[in-house]
């Protein structure tokens, strides 16, 4: 699906990412881990196209076998083209719009091309109306699986962090995506939030989309995830199922034993 | 109470320092050319209310909560959308009661207002700080200046090419600019409006330069013209009536306001498109946009060109109605007065755009009006001194204004955001 080859982003003198290979595969939960500073939101920002690698291939290859060079696409390319969702460590909602707006803009490419590039839709012609239809159709779908349907004509920016959360989930998906990339999505959240987190994970992924997760929250990263990238300072230290970076001396010495720190810090 | 009474004397040595030379002296003609007169005492009465209202402000500071920004009360809300179709009928009729004075200062209101509308889809709706729109208003004037003059094409014809010709310019200007951020993308344009009017001034070739362009043609009612013979093919002669200038005041009137309503509906329109929808979306946050696929150097585009485009639809009304354009009418005070509208009337909000015009343009003129005829009645020298020099003051008041709203309503006047779809209304429609 993903296969990321010999990355390397350098800031000034800074490796943040260091010759970082490794695959996502379809259908499978990624986890990217680290402890703070390794380089993981670098990764995801190389992948969508945020920055643009100083060294190093980002391909996707989608079910249909079609082949995108990420690191060559202008961003908006990627999220439209290639399909490749994500949300933010810091939530990037639109907070002045409603729920409901949120999940019509994530549908932009689909409802402008329908719209007839705004004329029809300006005069309110037949073809938009279906579409804008179908458009509300499946933002209301996933209000009911982020539970927040009560909640959809309320501005987002009003939404308790946890619902916020899981908005951003939502949007994201509402591109369609094939890749959806989520940047510390447990970050601030309580267990038992925490939990309907992991279920909409699972389902996600059950739904046949495949996830690249970076997490700090180890009970999230272990129970859910299928296979696990560790970084440290840029570089790869571990890459294997969660028994097996559990259990690696590495691991263990360069994350998990700062890691429980760096969790009660935060 | 003492450090209080420092802080307004504080207060009123500043205000001393302003206003002795600002009102306290004044140029008059006399004998020998200009001679300087003091007005001491209009200068002390100044100084002494900013000492008292500064006193007043500090004693009773301690007792007023500062403002809460909550939504609008029930009472509020049926009041607002009572207050947007009662504007619409008052302009409506406003021709008919009114004399020429009036119709002209409405005229002057509603193509504020215009401008308003059309630089809220920038900055309103898609967050560009632009502070170079009177460009676009300069376009649209010289195109159909210039088409008309030089080639006699007529107001209706050059009309939609004023506004194409601008949107292309907003275009050719938003190309190179948009990828720059907040301050620098009002830098950029704040120096787009002066390279325009600098040509404009320069160009005399083509511009006839700071003399300006004369006898540019009035628009016609369907191929009738509003001329004083009265004869054939004009609309007195038409409609059998004594030939007057009031009729082509009120035509003109008319023009506006169905040019300005035509901006309001389709920017109402234009909202609740994807296009408009992405426009708010791209004012909140840009990378989340670029994460969801939208493009945002074309949306931002639009947003320019469509903006640019309405400036230049009220650019070519301008020059229709003034008969007479100049470079001089394109200064950065026009850029910077549409702004401190939108900005007052509310961010988006189409509603406050139109209040804050009328408040502004309209208001101030017409309480100079008040003032002279206060004067003329009670033989006052005081309200007619005030009335002459009122329009002086004209930007001072306009900042005082900003000053005051943005402290009470950060967000304009009318600062509430309708949603442009609900998912529970779709339930009953
Ligand atoms: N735009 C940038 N310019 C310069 N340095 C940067 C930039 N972005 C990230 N860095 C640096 O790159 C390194 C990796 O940062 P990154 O944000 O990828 O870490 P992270 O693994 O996501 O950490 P955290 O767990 O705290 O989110 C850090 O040292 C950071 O300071
Ligand atoms: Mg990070």
């Amino acid at each position: 699906m993903l296969s990321v080859t010999g990355l390397t982003m350098r800031f000034g003198g800074l490796k943040a990412v260091d010759d970082l290979s490794f695959e996502a595969r379809a259908g499978e939960i990624t986890a990217v881990i680290g402890p703070n500073g390794a380089g993981k939101t670098t990764v995801f920002n190389c992948i969508t196209g945020f920055y643009r690698p100083s060294e190093g291939g980002i391909v996707l290859t989608d079910a249909e076998g079609a082949r995108f060079a990420l690191d060559r696409m202008p961003g908006h390319r990627i999220a439209s083209r290639a399909k490749v969702a994500r949300t933010f460590q810091n939530i990037r909602l639109f907070a002045g719009m409603t729920v409901l707006e949120n999940l019509l803009v994530a549908q932009h490419n689909v409802l402008i091309r329908a719209s007839g590039f705004t004329l029809l839709a300006v005069l309110g012609v037949g073809r938009y109306r279906a579409a804008e239809a179908h458009g509300l159709e499946k933002a209301r779908h996933w209000l009911d699986r982020i539970g927040l349907i009560d909640r959809a004509d309320d501005p987002a920016g009003a939404l308790p962090y946890g619902a916020q959360r899981r908005l951003e989930i939502a949007r994201a998906m509402c591109i369609d995506p094939v890749l959806l990339c989520l940047d510390e999505p447990a970050a601030g959240l309580n267990p038992r939030e925490t939990d309907a987190l992991n279920a909409l994970l699972l389902a996600i992924r059950a739904d046949g989309c495949t996830l690249l997760l970076i997490e700090h929250d180890m009970g999230v990263v272990m129970r859910i995830s299928d296979h696990i990238v560790v970084l440290d300072h840029g570089k790869k230290i571990a890459d294997g199922t969660p028994a097996e970076v559990r259990a690696d001396p590495a691991v263990i010495a360069a994350y998990l034993g700062e890691g429980d720190e760096d969790e009660e810090a935060a | 109470m003492k450090s209080a009474v420092r802080d307004a004397g504080l207060s009123a040595l500043v205000a001393l320092g302003l206003f002795a030379p600002l009102i306290g002296l004044v140029t008059e003609n006399g004998d020998h050319g200009l001679e300087l007169r003091g007005r001491p005492l209009a200068a002390a009465a100044v100084v002494v209310l900013v000492f008292l209202g500064r006193l007043l402000m500090l004693t009773r500071a301690a007792h007023i909560a500062p403002p809460v920004v909550s939504g609008p009360s029930p009472a509020m809300v049926r009041a607002g959308r009572a207050l947007a179709p009662a504007l619409l009928v008052f302009a409506l009729v406003l021709p008919f009661g009114g004399s020429r004075y009036y119709v002209d200062l409405a005229t002057l209101v509603l193509t504020y207002i215009m401008l308003g509308w059309g630089l809220n889809v920038v900055v309103g709706l898609a967050g560009l700080l632009d502070l170079g729109y009177v460009a676009f208003y300069a376009v649209g004037a010289y195109s159909y200046a210039l088409l008309a003059v030089n080639f006699g094409l007529g107001f209706w014809s050059c009309l939609p090419l004023a506004g194409i010709l601008a949107a292309f310019w907003g275009v050719l200007l938003g190309f190179p600019v948009l990828r720059l951020r907040g301050d620098y993308l009002a830098i950029v344009t704040l120096a787009f409006g002066e390279i325009i009017r600098i040509v404009l001034n320069n160009w005399v070739s083509l511009t006839n330069g700071p003399n300006g362009i004369t006898g540019i043609p009035r628009p016609t009612l369907f191929g009738l013209r509003f001329s004083m013979d009265g004869g054939e093919g004009t609309f007195a002669g038409f409609f059998n009536m004594e030939p007057e200038t009031i009729q082509r005041v009120i035509f003109l009137y008319y023009v506006i306001l169905g040019l300005a309503l035509l901006t309001n509906w389709f920017t109402l329109r234009l909202r609740r498109t994807p296009l408009g929808r992405a426009w708010e979306a791209l004012r909140e946050d840009e990378t989340a946009c670029r994460s969801l696929g939208i493009n945002v150097t074309n949306t931002k585009l639009t947003a320019f060109a469509i903006g640019a485009m309405f400036g230049g639809f009220a650019g070519a009304f301008f020059a229709t109605r003034q008969a007479f354009i100049s470079p001089e009418s394109f200064t950065f005070i026009e850029s910077a007065t549409v702004l401190a509208i939108v900005v007052l009337g509310g961010l988006g909000s189409q509603l406050g755009v139109a209040l804050a015009a009328i408040v502004m343009v309209g208001g101030l003129e017409l309480l100079r009006a008040f003032l002279s005829f206060l004067a003329d009645q009670m033989g006052s020298p005081i309200f007619a001194g005030i009335a002459n020099e009122l329009p002086l003051y004209r930007m001072l008041i306009f900042g005082l204004a900003l000053v005051v709203v943005m402290v009470l309503r950060p967000r304009g006047m009318v600062s509430t955001r309708t949603p442009t779809v609900l998912l529970v209304a779709r339930g009953q429609g």
